[in-house]
């Protein structure tokens, strides 16, 4: 297994050099170093003498990919695709384009976006295969068709609408927690409730649609049968039969997003105000600050490399025939 | 015969409510005493709080030789004091002394350094003379920390000695010292280093005497180390004592004094800076940049941009007292309610990250921020519900009224416009056709109405380009634009449609169409995507239709904008200005023909374009003329070129409304300076009580959601269990 994830880890640097050349040339094509020199300083008074020094202090007055100026090799690496995208490999983030280390702030950010996304991640698991499993239980009958019919419904709403809707009501019209705010010291949990919630809600009807999918596949196995002439409960055919057989599509879709948790949501910490880093870096692409959007990117595509590898690895727990070479 | 077992219905439904009744009954004592929504911590000590947001996003600088924006003027404003400062209450704007003692001391200067008249034609340089005041001292900080021999304490030789320490307020030692005459000076040696690579560089290089020379000569140096900047000297800044500072700039540029004012001119102590560049400190954003040092009325103690920033009474801070005049009106207003005072009222400022709309007018409502905005008013977003608008103007809510709530308008020195670009062949140029062109234009644009359609009446329609409370704008008849308006039964009223058409077909365009050609008339309006509705394009676009103009929008995001500004390549352009200064220069310079980017080749202001030598000419006199009546009347020959040459489409003074808490106290706002938050009283007690009245919860939501998940589970489980004890022959087989 070792020489195998070894292999997988090489196999990552040219789809993380591949992801950085696309980050970068993206980002590049619709904003060059002077714009991005304006927008930081303010466009009044913005001279070019000002624009050459905000770029000089912020390693920006260099050729993007290729410095004819250079002799050798120094010709791709006093570039800016090589000082600012490359050096992520050595884990350097650098700083924002408003001078403050990425680092630090990646390291503070990451733990409101996992006290968010883990309870929901957890929760939401917990709830959509108990509630799969117990509409299997009653599969073809009209519960199901109802149940199908809810889930159905539920994912065609809008996850803005999760938000607002339990913002609106749990917040402001029952006043039964804060609308939005974080903090990590005094109850947290008081301002975790409310996102949590509306994670899992939000969650249930795409999520139970599908384990419901997994796991009737599952009930018509044989084994199913012959457990249930055994004279199993249902509860036990569906927690101790079902459920492990069924793992391994669950774990392909879940084991991935483990390591991404940390990067936090996009929505949900904007609309609740979490600092974490889906706001990070939400702020980033409004401000135009590539520093921080290639750094997320980077670790964004990292973590993705790494839940892949991790899923590889959960199969060989959940199907002991299964072997990495 | 069958014969099922006995179900036990109730022992299973009493199982399970009793499962989620004490879930809910733990959750409810987990909650505590209500208010349970309140977002602020309890409070720790008897300190006054404000409690206030920064929205939506958090500054990005707070260096004085970094910061341009109200966001971050909000924060360095009260921390800092610079040279000058604005009367609180009195408008027109009045420039006042902030950390001198009186106004600096202007002399006129010839090329060889002698002194000379005002207005002698030699005058090659202007020297200023500050005297600060005797009882300047800086917030305690460790950068000022000793040790026993007299010694900066907090000097690191590597990352790792002071590597414990992650903010401010985890050094232990504090000291502190008068601010003097060479933090000033020391303040605009950073502005000129290269390495700050401050916004402020390229436009005061043009002024202060050696500024330019200074910078050059810095960038030429190895920059490893820090670089104490007080071992070089600037030829225009001399410290004569410690208390008194000049400055000298080229030529004449009264203006000068009001950038006094600005944060740029605060004094930074040489000990900070060295601090600041301890190693590795740089890598725990203990920058300059992110902890600023002054000895204003508050300093920083929190500054976590993801969350929030906390501002607190600095104890070093001068005897201060809230103004004893205003204008007029402040009196019956209430706002001399507390003239003579001490201030600062308030002993802490917490400003919270608000990004959503809708968490920041709720919480506004339930009591937990003091006020509804701070730089921004949020009046035409989520604030719908707040407003009601009326023949008479914009009214409150009955909901807002039930709070008790006071309104705070706000009229912004700035302006926002659609300029038409002079080098355009079909809409520019000076002919007395084209002039009747843009006039027509001007008078289809119905200004008032898209006010009211689309910034809910909050803005004025501006009948020249000076903003209210900005010498040089005259109201009333005096006021209008005589091309667009008549004054009719004591108001100002548009011109008619009628009248537009007769423009348009004595400009060559008979019911839109070229009179040569045939052709529909067909303008072309360059907007940043996002600062444009379809429904504002589709009003737009019915307006000209009545006159038979047609329209076409080309939007494009910020950069490409700016790109066709500078290379002229638009036909009418939306643009903004928000003024530096409460001074007629601030906005005439819009269309001074050396600002035009394809004179200067630069990012200059007149993106019109326009060029007229009288305009020229007057602009140069205006600008070193003293205020007064010959200035005044240059102003207004200046305005009616403006309004005769119609270089605008239309022009607005966008208006905000800032709502504030019955409790929150000394509300005016202030356009030009954000130094306000030492004028701000707070009466916790009413707070609190008005807190708990609101925030009552509601809480049967909690026992129909126990009574829902039990109605969906007893179902649930009873048939399981009938299942379960059911036998084969009852058993259906899927």
């Amino acid at each position: 297994m070792l020489a195998y994830i070894i292999r997988r880890l090489f196999y990552a640097i040219p789809i993380l050099i591949g992801v950085n050349l696309l980050t970068f040339m993206l980002f590049f094509v619709v904003n060059s170093p002077d714009d991005m020199a304006v927008s930081q300083l303010g466009q009044k008074y913005v001279t070019p003498e000002a624009v050459q020094a905000w770029k000089r202090k912020n390693g920006y007055d260099l050729p993007l990919f290729y410095n004819a100026q250079e002799p050798g090799a120094a010709a791709l690496t006093d570039t800016i695709f090589f000082t600012k995208s490359l050096k992520l490999f050595a884990f350097d983030f650098g700083r924002s384009e408003s001078g403050r280390d990425i680092t630090t702030d990646v390291s503070t950010r990451m733990w409101p976006s996992l006290a968010v996304a883990l309870p929901t991640f957890v929760v939401g698991i917990w709830v959509n295969i108990c509630v799969a499993l117990m509409v299997v239980m009653f599969h073809a009958t009209r519960l199901d068709r109802w149940a199908v019919f809810v889930f159905v419904g539920l994912m065609s709403i809008s996850y803005l609408f999760y938000i607002i809707g339990g913002q609106y009501l749990v917040a402001k019209t029952w006043k039964l927690v804060p609308i939005s705010g974080f903090n990590g010291e005094i109850q947290p949990w008081k301002f975790l409730l409310l996102p949590v919630l509306v994670g899992v809600i939000a969650g249930i009807g795409a999520g139970a649609r599908w384990y419901r999918t997994l796991f009737l596949e599952e009930s018509s196995q044989d084994y199913v049968r012959t457990a249930r002439a055994k004279g199993a409960s249902e509860i036990r055919i569906l927690f101790r039969h079902i459920l492990p057989n069924a793992l391994i599509p669950i774990l392909t879709g879940v084991v991935v997003v483990i390591p991404t948790l940390f990067m936090g949501g996009l929505l949900i910490e904007s609309f609740f105000g979490i600092p974490g880093l889906g706001s990070y870096m939400l702020d980033a692409i409004n401000a135009q600050d590539f520093a921080i959007v290639r750094a997320m990117v980077f670790i964004g595509s990292i973590l993705y490399i790494v839940g892949l590898i991790l899923t590889d690895i959960s199969y060989t727990w959940a199907d002991p025939r299964l072997r990495l070479d | 015969m069958t014969a099922d077992k006995p179900i036990h219905y109730t022992t299973a439904s009493h199982r399970c409510l009793r499962a989620l009744s004490t879930l809910v009954f733990f959750v409810l004592a987990a909650c505590g005493e209500p208010p349970w929504n309140n977002p602020n911590p309890p409070a720790q000590d008897d300190k006054v709080t404000y409690q206030s947001m920064m929205s939506p996003a958090p500054p990005k600088h707070l260096d004085p030789a970094l910061s341009y924006a109200t966001d971050e003027s909000l924060f360095i404003m009260q921390i800092y004091e610079p040279p000058m400062a604005y009367h609180y209450l009195k408008r027109p704007y009045e420039l006042i002394p902030g950390a001198l003692r009186a106004m600096p001391q202007v002399t006129y200067l010839n090329a060889e350094g002698q002194p000379v008249a005002e207005d002698d034609d030699a005058v090659a340089y202007t020297r200023y003379t500050l005297q600060l005041r005797d009882d300047l001292r800086y917030q305690p900080h460790p950068a000022f920390a000793l040790n026993a021999q007299g010694e900066p304490l907090y000097l690191f030789e590597s990352a790792a000695e002071g590597a414990g320490f992650k903010q401010i307020p985890d050094f232990p030692v504090t000291g502190d010292r008068p601010v003097t005459a060479d933090d000033y000076a020391y303040a605009i040696k950073r502005l000129a280093d290269p390495l700050n690579a401050s916004p402020m560089l390229g436009f005061m290089s043009q002024y202060i005497v050696g500024m330019k020379e200074f910078s050059e000569q810095l960038a030429d140096l190895p920059r490893d180390e820090w670089l104490n900047l007080d071992t070089y000297a600037m030829q225009g800044l001399e410290v004569v004592d410690d208390r008194t500072l000049t400055i000298t700039i080229k030529g004449r540029y009264p203006q000068f004094v009001y950038w006094l004012a600005m944060p740029f001119f605060s004094p930074v102590a040489m000990e900070v800076d060295r601090f600041y560049h301890n190693p590795g400190f740089a890598d725990r954003n203990l920058t300059l940049d992110w902890w600023p040092v002054g000895s204003g009325p508050f300093m920083m103690v929190k500054n976590d941009p993801n969350s929030e920033i906390v501002l607190e009474r600095n104890p070093n801070y001068h005897d201060d007292f809230f103004p004893t005049e205003g204008a007029p009106g402040d009196l019956e207003a209430g706002n001399l309610d507390d003239a003579g005072k001490p201030i600062p009222f308030i002993d802490r400022a917490v400003f919270r990250l608000e990004k959503s709309g809708l968490s920041l007018w709720t919480k506004f409502m339930q009591g937990y921020y003091d006020r509804s905005g701070e730089v921004h008013s949020n009046t035409t977003g989520v604030f719908d519900q707040a407003f009601v608008v009326r023949p008479d103007g914009v009214e409150m809510s009955p909901e807002l009224a039930d709070h008790n709530i006071t309104m705070s308008p706000d009229v912004k020195p700035g302006l926002y416009y659609y300029g038409f670009n002079m080098r355009d062949p079909v809409v520019g140029g000076y002919t007395e056709e084209k002039r009747k062109l843009r006039q027509a234009l001007q008078i289809a644009f119905l200004t008032e109405e898209y006010l009211n359609v689309f910034y809910k009446g909050n803005g004025i329609a501006a009948q020249t380009l000076i903003p209210p409370g900005i010498p040089g704008h005259l109201e009333g008849e005096a006021g209008i634009n005589p091309y667009v308006y008549d004054w009719v039964d004591g108001e100002p009223r548009r011109k008619s449609i009628e009248y537009a058409r007769q423009l348009l077909a004595e400009a060559g365009y008979p019911n839109g169409r070229d009179a040569r050609t045939g052709e529909p008339l067909k303008i072309f309006i360059d907007v940043q995507s996002q600062a444009i509705s379809n429904t504002s394009m589709n009003w737009i676009d019915r307006v000209f239709s009545d006159i038979g103009v047609q329209v076409e929008f080309r939007p494009a995001d910020f950069n490409r904008t700016r790109e066709k500004l500078l290379t002229g390549n638009t036909q009418i352009y939306s643009h903004g200005w928000l003024a530096d200064y409460p001074d007629p220069e601030n906005f005439l310079f819009l269309l001074h023909g050396p600002e035009s980017p394809l004179e200067c080749a630069c990012d200059g202001a007149n993106n019109s374009n326009y060029a007229s030598e009288e305009y020229d000419e007057l602009f140069r006199k205006m600008r070193v003329l003293p205020a007064g009546p010959e200035r005044d009347a240059l102003v207004a020959r200046m305005v009616e070129l403006y309004r005769r040459d119609a270089v605008w489409l239309y022009a607005f003074f966008p208006k905000e409304i800032y709502l504030n808490n019955s409790w929150v106290h000394n509300n005016k706002r202030h356009g030009i300076s954000k130094a306000t938050l030492k004028y701000t009283r707070v009466d916790e007690e009413e707070r609190a009580r008005m807190q708990s009245l609101w925030n009552q919860p509601v809480t049967w939501p909690l026992y129909a959601a126990v009574l829902l998940l039990a109605s969906l589970l007893l179902p649930g489980i009873v048939a399981y269990r009938r299942r379960q004890n059911a036998t084969a022959r009852h058993t259906r087989e899927h």
